[in-house]
């Protein structure tokens, strides 16, 4: 698992299909979250690029692409029920999963430990 | 609104949010509690369904005494359109200052306490409000606010139940009736109102006893300690208006919708009509409307169109037709929620609008006010 200062999360499988989502903190951080819009599936992303919008009670927010690649799947059910996000972020409520253009984009991101100390 | 300092100025019960682990945030010049561990969404489903508190210390508790009562009533006449002179005794009546040009300076709550007027003010405004009124009123009348009391509000469906094992008097009170009683040992200041739409009251307590009222009333099951996210969202469902935001200086009471407020007595052909600043303006209002009007708006989508998100009539092309002033997530409704001011012309109940969110026109339609049914006890 890798993670990025913009509180997501990546974990790659064998196929090079990388799924993302968001924090624990980062969840906790946004508060009760009441509206995701998600990418959709096929399109081609830049790293960086904006990709999904989240809003919570408070504010909305973007999440950013980690890396390039293609949408190749995308969780419709934090899109019905977006209150998974808060329940549990860094399982069932994963945001889409990317083909990676190149997987070595993720080792610049933080391992466990340096995104534990990161959020202090 | 902030000590010369800068600092920011905290309320008899900061101790005992920080306590409760409330995130404390800045807010018109005070450090207060935005949300506690439940989080705003809970917060706002557990007023609804049972009783929240809420610490609403930094709002400006003013006392206008003159020679008779009479003389109180008749001169705050002077700043706002609103019939205090026919307000009884233990009755208390929204109203709102305006200003030369028929704009909202600020809204408030007048209560009639027998032998003086209490008025209760918001927080950013309360320094501009209290000039205003020393300004226009005194010597006749003195303007003394009130610093040694906090001011809690008691909201919701169980907030009877809660507080009459403290008084049982509360039960004899109605919507909007004012009354003194003792609570906890101390000479309480008690209104039935609030600004969720809730039942409930306000209770203005002597500081010293503000911390032990406070933990006595969270010690109830039914009741939960509430922050400042959820009641705006309370608010916002409710219709009530956020001072800064759906009204200001540049809005006029018939273009807020809120000529309710405006008594009869105080409007064209009544016995006291006018003698209020912006008369003439808001009496123009009146006879010809404004080309703007107050709406709630409901977007037909789960996005929340939040303030500042432009309105358009159509779903592409053509000028802004007006904006949202508040807009959110509405938990009780279950979907986003706002209020904003379009054309006059569109602001029938049902009209199609498009609101531009992160560029994309989404549809919205105009919408009845309140979005939940009020509980008030009449």
């Amino acid at each position: 698992m890798k993670y990025t200062e913009e509180h997501e999360w990546l974990e790659a499988d064998d196929d090079g299909v990388v799924t993302v989502g968001i924090t624990a903190h980062a969840a906790e951080q946004l508060g009760d979250v009441v509206f995701v819009e998600l990418p959709e599936v096929g399109t081609s992303v830049n790293k960086d690029d904006e990709i999904v919008v989240i809003e919570s009670v408070k504010a909305a927010s973007d999440i950013l692409a980690p890396i390039d690649g293609e949408i190749v799947e995308v969780n419709e059910a934090i899109v019905s029920e977006p209150g998974k996000v808060n329940d549990d972020p860094e399982g069932d409520a994963w945001f889409f999963k990317i083909k990676a253009e190149e997987l070595g984009q993720m080792d610049d991101y933080m391992d466990e430990a340096a995104y534990k100390s990161f959020i202090g | 609104m902030s000590d010369e300092d800068g600092a920011l100025k905290r309320t008899p019960l900061y101790d005992l949010h920080v306590s409760l682990g409330a995130k404390m945030v800045p807010f018109a010049g005070y450090e207060m509690p935005v949300q506690y561990p439940l989080g705003v969404l809970k917060e706002h489903q557990h007023t609804r369904a049972r009783a929240g508190l809420f610490d609403v210390s930094h709002m400006g508790q003013v006392v206008l005494r003159a020679k008779t009562p009479e003389m109180a009533r008749a001169a705050l006449e002077r700043l706002v359109p609103v019939d205090v002179l026919g307000l009884a005794e233990g009755r208390q009546r929204y109203g709102f200052f305006t200003n030369d040009y028929g704009g909202i300076e600020d809204d408030l709550m007048i209560a009639n306490r027998g032998d003086h007027l209490f008025v209760v003010v918001n927080a950013a405004c309360k320094a501009a409000d209290i000039a205003r009124m020393r300004a226009a009123l005194e010597p006749e009348v003195t303007v003394k606010e009130i610093t040694t009391r906090a001011l809690l509000a008691l909201q919701g469906p169980a907030a009877e139940a809660v507080l009459a094992e403290h008084h049982p008097g509360v039960r004899e009170m109605k919507f909007m009736d004012v009354e003194t009683l003792p609570i906890a040992g101390a000479e309480c200041w008690i209104s039935r109102s609030g600004y969720t739409g809730e039942d409930g009251f306000e209770i203005s307590v002597p500081e010293a006893a503000a911390v032990d009222l406070a933990r006595a009333l969270l010690a109830h099951d039914e009741v939960e300690a509430i922050g400042l996210g959820a009641r705006d969202s309370l608010r916002l469902e409710a219709g009530l208006c956020l001072y800064g935001h759906d009204i200001d200086a540049d809005t006029t009471p018939v273009s807020a919708g809120l000529v309710w407020a405006m008594q009869k007595v105080r409007r064209p052909g009544g016995d006291r009509e006018g003698g209020f600043p912006g008369a003439a303006e808001i009496f123009g209002d009146l006879a010809e409307s404004t080309a703007q009007r107050r709406v709630g708006l409901r977007p037909e989508g789960r996005a929340p169109m939040r303030e500042g998100v432009e309105i358009f009539a159509a779903e592409s092309g053509g000028e802004a037709v007006g904006r949202v002033t508040s807009g959110g997530f509405g938990p009780t409704v279950g979907g986003p929620v706002a209020m904003g001011y379009v054309s006059t012309a569109l602001a029938a109940e049902g009209t199609l609008l498009y609101g531009e969110v992160r560029g994309k026109r989404l549809p919205v339609k105009v919408a009845k006010l309140p979005f939940v049914a009020q509980g008030f006890k009449r």
